[in-house]
């Protein structure tokens, strides 16, 4: 008897197929969609359950019905994820992939991406959506071709630079779509963070958690040169960016740093929609626990009571992953 | 059929709690597929033969010769007709009720008719109009447009009876009233060109006559679809506040809404030619959380007759904490908000300026110099320089004149409800709809 069935479709595959015979899904590597959801239009409104027009406006109540993007969620079991559009935002600028690499059963590799849309710039929701599945894309070729996380990491933020590029109007290069850029890579020889802007990663392991990332901010770069919070903070447009990914930004190399392969702990990948509610490591890790999907979940909902005032993106990796699925883990 | 474009100028976004959705709808109506000439059109002349015609004797002269160019300028074909009216309307030609086509015969036979009417009796204004809406009854399907001359008060019929009479009558014709030297009232004549979606004007000497009339007969014949309404559609717990006429000139339909269908309202708007107008909506909604965006209303343009759908817009509203965006007032509802001040200011001022309320008359009048000043509205300010001594026209400090011709003051009311169309920033916003 097989071991293995397709995740899709549910029919028996060998442990060795690389597709599944009777739908052609691939076994060895699943994906969030790219493009993002594609939500089906909802029939009823959820407001007052009237009908839905074509233009996707109540008929009874006038309420335009929820965008896909405005409440995105993924759950592969070992990663979740998930993408609100928060209580003051108009739409979501933010975006996130994944990809787990390898059989179902025993995954090779986790790769991650959130991207945050520069709100001041336009289609900003298109360059976070575009740099999100141009990065996953390419880390999940490069480790698939063999590359190390470090390399992968590098290149995928090359491509999300490349793509979110060929958004920008020559005749407003000011107006340039830009967006954040976070991306984790989790395999057996531990867990690699590659960044550029104010998306963040922290490592949840009970005291020891931390933050593995450095914001890309004036701010930030001046409470590293040791200036307390406050003083920072004094200084005008401290919590501007100081990098991004976009036709107007200067290209260059991610910042990239490690977990070790031997410190169990959760991954979280977040936007500043969290952050900003919860800024310390020790506040997210005390609202963390159970399955990743609960996580993700928990996490939002706690950043939407505390008000919501930006778009909010939380993905959640257990490390080590073991396979399993979270339906049991309600 | 013409072809309508709709294009709705607002800021949707709305801070936190905010109720009222304003928006300004432009609806421009270009000749499409018929020449103006394949469409039907029927029109009545009403001339006033109430005694005061004769003095000056001038006057009843001048409306016959204008009334004759008026005929002159129908085009072949258009039915017509010509009323007298006195404390009682009499049909002058045809000589049966009906209509006739114009032609080189009819037209001839119909200034014959009118050369031999003589001034003589009262004023019932409501009476011309119930004989017109009999004539006009025999022309089914036609454009309708009538003309109402006079030049006194409707001293011999009380004013409820004409009120029930223009609830009779609206929707049956449009009428455009002029009233001739200085003794007639600019709102009674308003009371009747707003219930029949016309113009009011005053016409200070009896010899502009001709080329007024010319000029209306030849705007009537250039209309092409004879009953426009503009459809709003709001959605449950909302209400519609207003839906004012604001460009070319103020008109309140708020209250002559017809309910079409559920939560859905026709504002009658008249005739249409080859022109452009803009309608002030107002809704009121339910405030919804902030991010929460929402249909606030669907603005369309129906044929009456037949029910077709000319062209459409939208009005949203978006709920947001920015104040960036929410505190931005659309230039257009700007606009026209202070177009429909200043016809409030002037027409308060002139009513205390009767009353010999000086310090309202001067407030009042003062505003509406600062008002047209700022709004760039050359022609009114123009008017109001012959009423008032304007001092500063910036502040609008003005002193009121001992003298003041009561041509230069009926002329100032009677424009005071004409706007200045909005300059668009946007340019030719929106495309094909």
């Amino acid at each position: 008897m097989a071991a293995v069935s397709c995740p899709e479709c549910g029919q028996p595959a060998h442990a060795e197929d690389r597709f599944c015979e009777s739908c052609g899904l691939s076994l060895l590597l699943r994906r969030t969609p790219e493009g993002g959801p594609q939500g089906a239009r909802r029939s009823t409104c959820v407001s007052c359950a009237g009908r839905v027009d074509a233009e996707g406006f109540c008929e009874r109540c006038g309420r335009a019905q929820p965008a896909p993007r405005d409440r995105m969620e993924f759950d592969f079991g070992v990663v979740a994820g998930v993408s609100d559009r928060g209580r003051a935002r108009v739409r979501n600028e933010d975006s996130m992939a994944c990809a787990v690499v390898g059989p179902e059963s025993a995954p090779a590799a986790v790769v991650v991406v959130v991207c945050d849309g520069v709100g001041s710039t336009e289609r900003a929701d298109q360059a976070a959506q575009t740099a999100v599945d141009a990065a996953l894309a390419r880390i999940v070729d490069c480790l698939q071709a063999g590359k190390d996380p470090y390399e992968s990491t590098v290149d995928g933020s090359a491509a999300a630079f490349e793509a979110v590029e060929l958004l920008a109007e020559p005749t407003s290069p000011d107006l340039a779509p830009s967006c954040t850029l976070v991306s984790a890579v989790a395999t057996e020889e531990g867990v690699t963070v590659g960044w550029i802007g104010d998306s963040r990663a922290y490592w949840l392991a009970g005291a020891d958690s931390r933050q593995l990332t450095t914001d890309d901010t004036l701010h930030a770069q001046l409470v590293a040169a040791g200036l307390s919070d406050e003083e920072a903070s004094a200084e005008a447009n401290a919590h501007a960016l100081a990098r991004w990914v976009g036709a107007d930004a200067e290209p260059g190399l991610p910042h990239v740093v490690g977990v070790p392969p031997d410190e169990p702990g959760t991954l979280v990948v977040c936007s500043d929609g969290l952050w900003n509610y919860l800024p310390t490591a020790e506040s997210i890790a005390a609202r963390a626990s159970g399955s990743p999907a609960r996580v993700a979940a928990e996490l939002t909902a706690a950043a939407l009571e505390l008000g919501g005032g930006d778009n909010i993106t939380v993905v959640a990796v257990p490390y080590p992953f073991h396979s399993r699925r979270s339906a049991g883990d309600e | 059929m013409s072809d309508f474009e709709v294009e709705v100028y607002q800021n949707e976004y709305l801070p936190q709690g905010a109720a009222e959705v304003n928006a300004v709808v432009t609806v421009t109506s270009r000749g499409g597929g018929a020449p103006a000439g394949d469409t039907p059109a029927a029109e009545v002349l009403i001339v006033d033969c109430s005694g005061s015609m004769d003095h000056p004797r001038t006057k009843l002269a001048a409306a016959k010769r204008a009334t004759g160019a008026a005929i002159d300028t129908l085009r072949d074909g258009v039915a017509f007709a010509v009323i007298a009216g006195t404390d009682n309307a009499e049909l002058v030609y045809p000589p049966r009720l009906g209509m006739v086509p114009a032609d080189a015969a009819s037209r001839a036979e119909a200034k014959q008719a009118v050369q031999r009417l003589r001034a003589d009796r009262g004023t019932a204004m409501g009476e011309w109009l119930l004989l017109a809406k009999d004539v006009f009854a025999t022309q089914a399907g036609a454009l309708r447009h009538a003309i109402l001359l006079t030049d006194g008060k409707n001293v011999h019929e009380r004013a409820h009876k004409l009120d029930r009479i223009l609830g009779e009558v609206a929707g049956q014709f449009v009428c455009d009233c002029r009233g001739v030297g200085t003794d007639w009232e600019v709102r009674e004549l308003r009371k009747i060109a707003d219930a029949l979606l016309g113009s009011v004007g005053i016409v200070a000497e009896a010899e502009d006559l001709e080329a007024d009339f010319r000029e209306m007969t030849a705007a009537a014949m250039g209309k092409e679809v004879a009953d426009v309404a503009l459809r709003v559609w709001t959605p449950q717990g909302a209400t519609v506040k207003f839906v004012k006429q604001v460009e070319p000139s103020l008109l309140d339909l708020t209250a002559r809404r017809e309910e079409s269908a559920p939560r859905s309202g026709d504002y009658p708007t008249g005739a249409w030619g080859s022109e452009s107008r803009d309608y002030h909506v107002c809704v009121r909604v339910p405030p919804a959380a902030v991010g929460e965006k929402m249909l606030a209303a669907r603005v369309s343009l129906v044929a009456t007759g037949t029910g077709e759908v000319l062209g459409k817009g939208q009005v949203l509203a978006v709920w947001t904490d920015d104040t960036a965006l929410s505190t931005k007032i659309s230039p257009e509802v700007a606009h026209y908000t202070g177009q429909a001040e200043l016809a409030a200011v002037i027409e308060e001022g002139l009513e205390a300026q009767r009353k010999g309320q000086i310090e309202t008359a001067t407030a009042k009048l003062g505003r509406a110099v600062a008002l047209a000043n700022s709004s760039g509205h050359e022609d009114t300010a123009k008017l109001l320089a012959k009423v008032v001594d304007v001092v500063d026209p910036v502040r609008g400090t003005v002193r009121l004149r001992r003298q003041v011709s009561a041509v230069d003051a009926m002329t100032l009311e009677s424009r005071s409800q004409v706007t200045k169309r909005v300059g668009k920033g946007s340019g030719e916003a929106g495309g094909e709809h």
